[in-house]
């Protein structure tokens, strides 16, 4: 199990407080990381190994809790404790701050980027989710603001294909929003987490969804059309999400991060038990009932909790991941042998 | 411990010492040695526990809990308390970060 995921390299990205969360650009060639010291560092290789390219400190004024590259990857955006949501345009090999979000009432959790480039959402321990449109002159409207969580939203992402927004909560619920006439629309809620969801992620068809709790479970949705063949109920036009599978006993503390892999399918997750896990699912399992294996348990794998997982984009079985004690650590994970 | 002498000059005058015996270890209950059983702590308590968790090592996790039934949404302060984000995000606050280190300082 330890074999299968292989340390690459070890940074100290963020020196004296903890790295937050890491994004890979959509070309696999960057890495930003933010962290409790309140900078977004871009990090790429030179050679064998990775180095700061840039540092972004003057952005904000507490904490940078999440980053979002832009499909183009010209953009950054930095989600901060200070309310605000910064906008960096990459220029060559550095980045200018060309926006300032406000709004929030208090911090800003998390900030994604609509697959189509125009739309950007937010949300806030204020308990909103936001949803800005993005015009070609990078001029940056607030279109809605959701108010149907009762607590705190810890995470948004966005379907990889299709407009829709999913939101992860203190409320210990998951919800969906659409367009629906000019306005956006709460479409769905996804209950059976008995702790705070903290994180979310789309497998690559965008049936599925995956979240991640602090009541030590991972859960997998699956999204039923009206008219299905499974004869799941829907209600009136909207799809219904259905949770399909529960993976618990794996892991012994609150679970931050769950990345789905675009590429392969794998699913990592980064846990307060300062281990890292892969799921996969179980090749010829049941679409409506899947079942899923541990492929790899690093336990150790920061010196602290693990507090995000990612992915690259491009190339297969890298990943990222990043931790309380400031480090960012980068593996190669291989399926096991015979597995 | 039988009174001494030590001040010079005469004898001490105690005919009747009352002899203390100085007490064995005190025994360690079983509830104690279990890592799983929490360990009750005093509201007073509260700052002592800050200043143990700010001078471990990074490298020890420490959960706190308010007792049930002993607080009207223990419930709720007790998510609160395990929400690292939270309580980070609280301690950036820097007035109530002067506050708590007031109460530190006090009673160092």
């Amino acid at each position: 199990m330890k074999d299968s995921l292989v340390l690459l390299d070890r940074i100290l990205a963020h020196p004296d407080s903890r790295c937050w969360f890491l994004a890979w650009n959509p070309s696999g060639t960057l890495l930003a990381s933010c962290g409790g010291d309140r900078s977004v560092r871009i990090w790429g290789t030179e050679g064998d190994s990775w180095i700061c390219k840039s540092v972004l400190c003057e952005g904000h004024q507490r904490t940078v809790r999440k980053v979002a590259w832009s499909p183009c990857g010209n953009y950054l955006a930095s989600a901060s404790f200070d309310a605000t949501t910064c906008i960096w345009k990459k220029k060559e090999d550095d980045f200018e701050c060309v926006t300032t979000l406000e709004g929030h009432e208090n911090e800003v959790k998390s900030v994604a980027w609509a697959p189509s480039g125009n739309l950007l959402a937010t949300c806030s321990r204020d308990k909103s989710v936001w949803v800005w449109e993005v015009d070609e002159e990078d001029e940056y409207e607030c279109v809605s603001v959701l108010n149907s969580h009762t607590q705190d939203v810890k995470h948004v992402v966005w379907h990889p294909s299709q407009e829709l927004l999913a939101s992860a909560s203190y409320d210990d619920t998951v919800k969906l929003y659409r367009e629906e006439e000019d306005d956006w629309v709460c479409c769905a809620t996804l209950e059976g987490h008995e702790s705070t969801v903290w994180s979310l992620a789309f497998d690559p068809s965008g049936q599925r969804l995956a979240s991640c709790s602090d009541d030590r479970t991972v859960r997998i949705w699956h999204q039923y059309l009206p008219g299905n063949e499974q004869g799941v109920a829907c209600s009136g036009s909207d799809p219904s999400w259905k949770c399909v599978c529960t993976l618990s006993g794996f892991h012994s503390r609150t679970i931050y991060d769950i990345a789905w892999c675009q590429l392969t399918g794998a699913l990592a997750t980064a846990c307060g038990d300062d281990a890292i896990r892969v799921f996969e699912e179980d090749p010829g399992s049941d679409p409506q009932q899947p079942t899923f294996s541990l492929m790899a348990h690093l336990p150790q794998a920061h010196s602290q909790d693990v507090n995000c997982v990612a992915w690259n984009p491009k190339e297969r079985g890298l990943l990222a991941s990043c931790s309380d004690d400031g480090e960012l650590a980068f593996w190669k994970y291989q399926r096991p042998e015979g597995l | 411990m039988v009174g001494g002498s030590g001040m010079g000059g005469g004898l001490l005058e105690n005919a009747n010492p009352l002899i203390y015996e100085r007490s064995g270890e005190r025994p360690v209950t079983a509830g104690e040695e279990d890592e799983q059983v929490p360990d009750s702590i005093d509201a007073r308590e509260i700052f002592d526990i800050l200043k143990l968790l700010r001078s471990l090592p990074q490298r020890f996790k420490m959960d706190v809990h308010i007792t049930p039934g002993t607080h009207a949404s223990e419930h709720a302060v007790n998510k609160q308390l395990a929400d690292k984000e939270r309580v980070a995000a609280a301690l950036e606050n820097t007035h109530l970060l002067e506050v708590v280190n007031q109460c530190l300082s006090a009673r160092s």
